[in-house]
């Protein structure tokens, strides 16, 4: 008897133990500073953000040397994408402003990410850290969504209220088979 | 790359010396040919290492949208490609025809595939890293799959399919499930979507639900029996079939689980506002979603007679069950036959035999997916959204009608 619940409990164990473990060994264990190096996606709550900092005078400095030449003097009027917001009324609803990233944007820390990842053109991964908050700071500060004074960090930054953070609709929960929208026939 | 690419010009001008040598009688038929025996495509080394399509047949890519910004701007952020649905037989898109959408990332990056690995970590129990060898060795699988642009709309002032509904294409791709990684991996309760990140220069990155994850999405290698195009994300590309074409990441180099929607800048940039939750659900998933490539806008029928009615169909829901056609403008719908297996997501080849009486018409046609939705008219979502004809929430799927005129000539019928 003793055996025999002894062989159970080892089969219960080995059963999950099953269920963890992999079922090729096909791949590499990358080391913990390979994936600090890879891993620039930053989440809404900003967990992965870098130390550093950055101020608005800063970031105005940065953007003159390494974003201006493109994006125009104070966010617009060269080639590439508009940064500042169009004038328009104190209320109006902040969609209508246009997808300019740092207005468009869900979070604060989205315009990090991007700025991080994706600029300057042909250079990307050139600016440090503290340059890139120097600079979120300045675009924020730029479209009116943060004050002259204010310095992100990675406390400051996921705190930012950005004004088109509610204004998404929400995407439906994926599940096999299920049609786009339920109740429209097409 | 010690082949040179082939001249093609010279190579025309070539033949077309030979041609006119023919024709002039400089060469003698050795045993009582006649004249019009073809002349000879010279063998040369290219031909030898990597075929080339005859001469004669030109169908082309186009840069979309026609009359638009141009493609590719300075920028890298607007580099869209159009596929000739016109000419298109079968149901696989040759890869040198597949439409390109890229969206703030138009720079093709030159990635060495020994080089190349794709990370998958965040929430999992063991970190992996997979060189292209790695992956190589795990089971695959070959299905084919179509991709979609969202911006694939038809438009009153666009003439020809390619034009109306060339960005979308398939083909048929190899590779690893991405659960097969992910459960190598093995994802930590709560990770319920994953980031999946691209290697060019802005590194674009999409938010998938695990679900999707999970479910269908393939890590693809290849299309079409050779290595994925440099266009379409050599050497790896992530396959999310029946979702809008920016999920399909190129040149996929990391997988991040992660416990919540990131939003990131691709995923927000084709989000839809608070008050249009409709609009965003009908842009996530495609279709199902026909259309007549033959006879189409800018083509023309010669004389009235039998044609074949032939088209392409597709959902991101699953298999198409049923494609019908009009010949009528709408009164009456027959269904029409289905070429070989309608696989899911992917396109699917119908073909409807029609004799022409040479009195204008419309010719219309509509798809149902295993799902039940079917393709809907203008005016019918026009009716159902309570907006102007025209205007189509989300992904347009909406029947394209072709008008043939009493010449025998086509034109694109939408309002």
């Amino acid at each position: 008897m003793r055996s025999c619940s002894v062989f159970a409990l080892a089969m219960l164990l080995a059963g999950s133990a099953l269920a963890q473990s992999p079922t090729y060994g096909v791949g590499r264990t990358p080391t913990d500073e390979e994936i600090r190096a890879w891993d620039i996606a930053i989440s809404p709550t900003g967990e992965e953000l870098p130390p550093g900092s950055g101020t608005v005078e800063e970031g105005s400095l940065v953007y003159r040397r390494q974003c201006a030449a493109c994006h125009g003097v104070n966010g617009q009027g060269a080639g590439a994408p508009r940064l500042v917001k169009p004038n328009a009324a104190p209320d109006a609803d902040p969609w209508s402003l246009g997808r300019i990233l740092p207005i468009r944007a869900p979070y604060a820390t989205g315009v990090w990410d991007y700025i991080n990842r994706g600029m300057p053109l042909n250079r990307e991964g050139s600016l440090s850290a503290d340059q890139v908050y120097a600079l979120t700071a300045y675009l924020l500060n730029l479209n009116e969504v943060i004050p002259e004074d204010a310095v992100m960090d990675a406390e400051s930054l996921p705190k930012v209220q950005m004004p088109n953070r509610h204004n998404f609709a929400d995407l439906p929960d994926w599940s096999r088979g299920m049609q786009r929208l339920p109740g429209y026939p097409h | 790359m010690g082949v040179k690419r082939p001249d093609r010009r010279r190579f025309l001008k070539g033949g077309a010396q030979v041609a006119g040598g023919l024709t002039l009688g400089a060469v003698q038929p050795a045993f009582g040919q006649t004249p019009e025996n073809p002349t000879f495509i010279k063998g040369n080394e290219e031909l030898v290492l990597y075929g080339e399509r005859s001469p004669f047949v030109t169908s082309m890519r186009m840069a979309h949208p026609p009359g638009g910004r141009p493609s590719p701007d300075a920028y890298g952020l607007y580099f869209h490609i159009a596929a000739p649905l016109q000419d298109s037989v079968g149901t696989i898109t040759p890869s040198s025809l597949h439409f390109v959408g890229t969206t703030r990332g138009g720079f093709i990056p030159e990635i060495d595939p020994r080089e190349h690995r794709l990370m998958i970590h965040g929430m999992v129990d063991r970190p992996l890293t997979f060189s292209m060898d790695d992956l190589k060795r795990l089971p695959s699988v070959t299905r084919p799959h179509f991709i979609e642009c969202a911006g694939n709309r038809s438009r009153p002032q666009y003439e020809t399919v390619q034009e109306t509904h060339g960005m979308t294409s398939c083909a048929e791709w190899t590779g690893v499930l991405l659960s097969v990684l992910l459960k190598e991996a093995g994802v930590k309760a709560g990770g319920t979507w994953i980031v999946a990140e691209g290697r060019e220069e802005v590194k674009g990155a999409s938010s998938i639900p695990m679900e999707k994850a999970m479910d269908d999405c393939i890590v693809a290698y290849a299309m079409n029996g050779e290595a994925v195009r440099p266009q379409q994300g050599f050497p790896l590309r992530l396959l999310v079939p029946g979702f809008e074409g920016i999920f399909n990441s190129k040149y996929l180099r990391r997988v991040k689980v992660v416990d919540r929607y990131y939003m990131t800048y691709n995923d927000y940039g084709h989000l839809n506002r608070r008050d249009d939750a409709e609009g965003a659900a009908l842009g996530m998933l495609i279709g199902p979603k026909s259309v007549i490539t033959f006879p189409s806008g800018g083509q023309q029928l010669l004389d009235r007679g039998s044609y074949e009615i032939s088209g392409l169909a597709w959902s991101g829901g699953g298999a198409i069950s049923k494609v019908e056609v009009s010949t009528d403008g709408g009164r009456r719908w027959v269904d029409a036959q289905i070429q070989g297996t309608a696989h899911r997501m992917a396109h699917t080849r119908f073909t409807y035999q029609w004799t022409w009486d040479g009195q204008e018409t419309e010719l219309l046609s509509r798809a149902t997916d295993e799902t039940g939705q079917i393709q809907p008219s203008r005016a019918q979502i026009a009716e159902y959204f309570n907006v102007a004809v025209g205007r189509v929430p989300g992904m347009d799927n909406s029947i394209q009608p072709w008008r043939i005129a009493n010449d025998g000539s086509v034109h694109n019928a939408i309002v």
